[in-house]
């Protein structure tokens, strides 16, 4: 059964005629200092290819992560599936490995003196299909989680200057990126999150405390993906080959309409704190794709622990008008008083703002 | 140029990126190791472990924070350990701890782009001597908070001090069972703030250069109502500093010149204090519909907008409401007491729940406002009625409620 997934990527693969290695689990307080020992990515030949029975996957809505390119892999032990849950994420077998490799296009001059220039991307579903060309593709960093019996482990690894193998670095680090963005260039302190800051947003149960995938969830994975070469959904792959059990009925399709859209966005970049679990519960902002669309979604909600966050502004999200909405006002900051999100972002997601402004621009009533 | 469906307003916001990330701060090799240094102690922290902090000034540029419970952070004195985290580029606070059994001792947070020192959910908290400050004193980009517990139960907050802050200079969220005592708080938009709190005691502390010296808040939606807050001993003197706090958060509706503010809280004892010289009042007692965020929407069902059993008595007042903030204020206080007079000690907004009235109109024994403090006197500038009935009162507030009892820290925080 599980054989039918290895056909694409031996399509895609081609004449490479390099062996795969078998994936190696390291027990939670002995990760290894180099990426490549866990064996779920490689780089040699100018590739970034995947090993053994790793799987790629898109999501539907990303994180906006300062318009990098994100590939995604899954990784389980022989014969271990992944169990369908309709609201959250799947739950996966001990032993799971997920990755998630930050990458962005390299621009023409891109080895400048102090700061590395390369592409912004619009949708980062545009990372394709592995392996990547490692001549077109920066990589900056690899964060891997990794399921064990206590629980979800992360670990931070940072691609090296010469792109052969990425360093675990669980103090985070910073990199100086000269974005390139239609006509213009951004500066960007690129910063790849320490250890606690990947539970700062993995850690949607604040009050528990433990780890969890954010992205791989049903709304988030039914979509099709190229890899697959096939217009299936990737829920009914992952169903067919083996990778998720018990599936029940897949929720319909990709958000569509303008509110729908908005709020798989608002989702995936705020409600694994803004939950009424989260870290930000003491907010009182839900920002759950299925929360009501009341106060405590921010509608006329006037804030608590703020400071200049608030914009001068006296709501959250006040109906019909973005630019009078601190939500919009946080999202169009960089300064670390008053951006949202917290962590993950040193630019602002134009586009990002753009769909939240328009959808608060159809609301309708006063506050 | 930017791609067509962005509207204008996100131009200036890019190139304000661009601006504010022209002069990243220098950090050499042996700062950004320091740096790394601490987060990575942070990070691997076993239960029972104690960090140090080494004498000296280190520069930080990107948040801290600690998960693990059971750490001491300690440093050498809040005048000799100092992280500085001046032009910090990354991170909503200076450190961010979530984990219980947490102290931290004898350091110093300066000049962070957001919060200070944030603890949020957690037991068993000890923060002592610990300074927050923005060294360049009251400015309107300054962090919002300084000190900074928030959903903490059992929370032993002494000796600090805190400067500076847009918010908060020591402000107490969301908790329970907590006492705040022997801190400074100066040139704070507010100086210590006891908010959706209850079951906390705040004694021997200075407010003193803010804007408000003590508050004890109510704010709607929020998991928890706060009551129960004793408030003592403390100093709260001068409070006259203009109001330095961004629009729209609920400080921001402080008048320069408040010593100690009720909000929408029940259940607050005000004893023993000695408030004086702060130019509005040296206490206001107000409701939710004081703020101004009101708005039109119906409030939520279990939200209490109205501060209602409050005793205040045996305090020490002199020279308050010589001077308060705003114009209505002002020319109020003019047309009332004159220009030489002052406002009582006490002000109240005047709003009271209809449900709690007795057949007099007044506010039933059990939900009085109680003012048994000498000859102070209560202004009542009638706001529910738009301040068509202004009065000054002592008698109908002259009453006495139960005290509330000590509260006694669990172990181990004896």
């Amino acid at each position: 059964m599980r054989s039918i997934r290895y056909l694409p990527l031996l399509l895609v693969l081609g004449a490479c005629e390099q062996t795969q290695r078998d994936v190696e689990l390291f027990p939670a307080d002995q990760p290894p200092a180099l990426l490549s020992e866990w064996g779920v990515l490689a780089a040699r030949d100018d590739q970034l290819v995947l090993q053994k029975d790793v799987i790629p996957y898109e999501l539907n809505t990303p994180l906006f992560s300062d318009y990098a390119l994100k590939l995604r892999t899954v990784w389980m032990p022989d014969g271990a599936a992944a169990s369908y849950r309709a609201e959250q994420e799947f739950d996966f077998p001990v032993g799971t490995i997920i990755s998630k490799t930050f990458h962005y296009r390299k621009a023409a001059d891109w080895r400048a003196a102090n700061a590395s220039v390369v592409h912004a991307s619009q949708d980062d579903a545009e990372t394709g299909v592995p392996p990547l060309n490692l001549d077109d593709q920066m990589l900056l960093e690899t964060r891997l989680l990794v399921r064990y019996a206590e629980g979800w482990q992360a670990f931070p690894y940072v691609w090296n200057a010469e792109q052969t193998d990425a360093t675990l670095e669980i103090a985070g680090d910073f990199r100086q990126l000269t974005l390139q963005k239609d006509d213009a260039s951004l500066q960007v302190n690129y910063v790849v999150p320490d250890v606690n800051q990947c539970s700062g947003c993995h850690t949607p149960d604040h009050s528990a405390g433990d780890l969890r995938p954010l992205g791989p969830r049903a709304w988030q994975l039914n979509r099709e993906y190229s890899w697959w070469q096939d217009a299936d959904s990737q829920l009914t792959h992952w169903a067919a080959t083996g990778l998720l059990q018990d599936m029940a009925v897949p929720p319909e399709t990709a958000p569509d309409s303008l509110q729908d859209r908005a709020r798989a966005y608002l989702d995936a970049n705020c409600a694994h704190c803004h939950n009424p679990a989260g870290a930000a519960d003491t907010s009182a902002l839900n920002l759950n794709i299925d929360a009501p669309l009341d106060r405590k979604f921010g509608i006329c909600k006037t804030p608590v622990a703020v400071g200049r966050g608030s914009g001068d502004l006296t709501y959250d999200i006040y109906p019909g008008k973005p630019v009078e909405s601190i939500m919009v006002f946080r999202m169009q900051h960089t300064d670390p008083a008053i951006a949202m999100p917290e962590l993950g972002r040193g630019l602002v997601h134009a586009e990002g703002v753009a769909l939240v402004s328009e959808w608060i621009a159809t609301l309708a009533g006063e506050c | 140029m930017i791609k067509k469906r962005q509207n204008l307003r996100i131009l200036p916001c890019l190139l304000l990126v661009a601006c504010a990330e022209e002069a990243p701060p220098p950090m050499d090799e042996a700062q950004l190791a320091y740096q790394k240094q601490l987060q990575e102690q942070l990070i691997r922290a076993q239960p029972g472990e104690v960090i140090t902090v080494p004498a000296g000034v280190h520069p930080i540029n990107r948040g801290l924070s600690l998960n693990v419970s059971g750490v001491t952070l300690r440093g050498e004195g809040m005048d000799k350990s100092v992280l500085s985290f001046k032009g910090q580029l990354q991170g909503a606070e200076g450190l961010l701890v979530n984990a219980s059994d947490f102290t931290i001792e004898d350091l110093a947070i300066e000049d962070t782009a957001g919060d200070g020192l944030k603890i949020n959910e957690g037991k068993n908290i000890i923060i002592r001597r610990v300074r927050t400050e923005w060294t360049n004193g009251p400015d309107e980009k300054n962090g919002a908070y300084g000190i900074y517990p928030v959903q903490v139960e059992n929370l032993l907050l002494e000796e600090s001090v805190a400067i500076g802050a847009s918010d908060a200079g020591l402000y107490v969220g969301q908790s329970q069972n907590v006492v705040v005592r022997y801190n400074r708080a100066e040139r704070n938009v507010a100086g210590i703030e006891i908010e959706n709190t209850f079951s906390a005691d705040v004694y021997g502390n200075v407010a003193t250069e803010n804007t408000g010296g003590i508050l004890v808040f109510n704010m709607p939606d929020l998991p928890q109502p706060g009551h129960s807050t004793r408030v003592f001993q403390n100093e709260v003197t001068t409070n006259n500093t203009d109001n330095f706090g961004a629009a729209g958060t609920p400080v921001a509706s402080i008048p320069a010149g408040s010593g100690i503010v009720i909000n929408s809280n029940d259940r607050v004892e005000i004893f023993d204090n000695d408030i004086a010289y702060n130019h509005t009042a040296n206490i206001i007692i107000s409701s939710y519909f004081a703020t101004g965020y009101q708005g039109t929407r119906e409030m939520a069902a279990d939200y209490d907008p109205y501060p209602e059993t409050i005793y205040v008595y045996g305090n020490r007042f002199s020279g308050g409401g010589s001077s308060p903030d705003g114009l209505d204020l002002k020319a109020l206080k003019v047309a009332m007491f004159g220009v030489s007079g002052s406002f009582p000690d006490v002000l109240w907004d005047g709003y009271a729940n209809p449900d709690n009235l007795d057949a007099a109109g007044n506010l039933a024994a059990d939900h009085a406002i109680c003012i048994d403090n000498g000859d102070a006197e209560v202004l009542n500038v009638d706001l529910p009625n738009g301040s068509d009935n202004i009065v000054v009162g002592a008698a109908q507030h002259r009453c006495q409620h139960d005290k509330l009892p000590a509260v006694v820290l669990a172990a181990p925080l004896h």
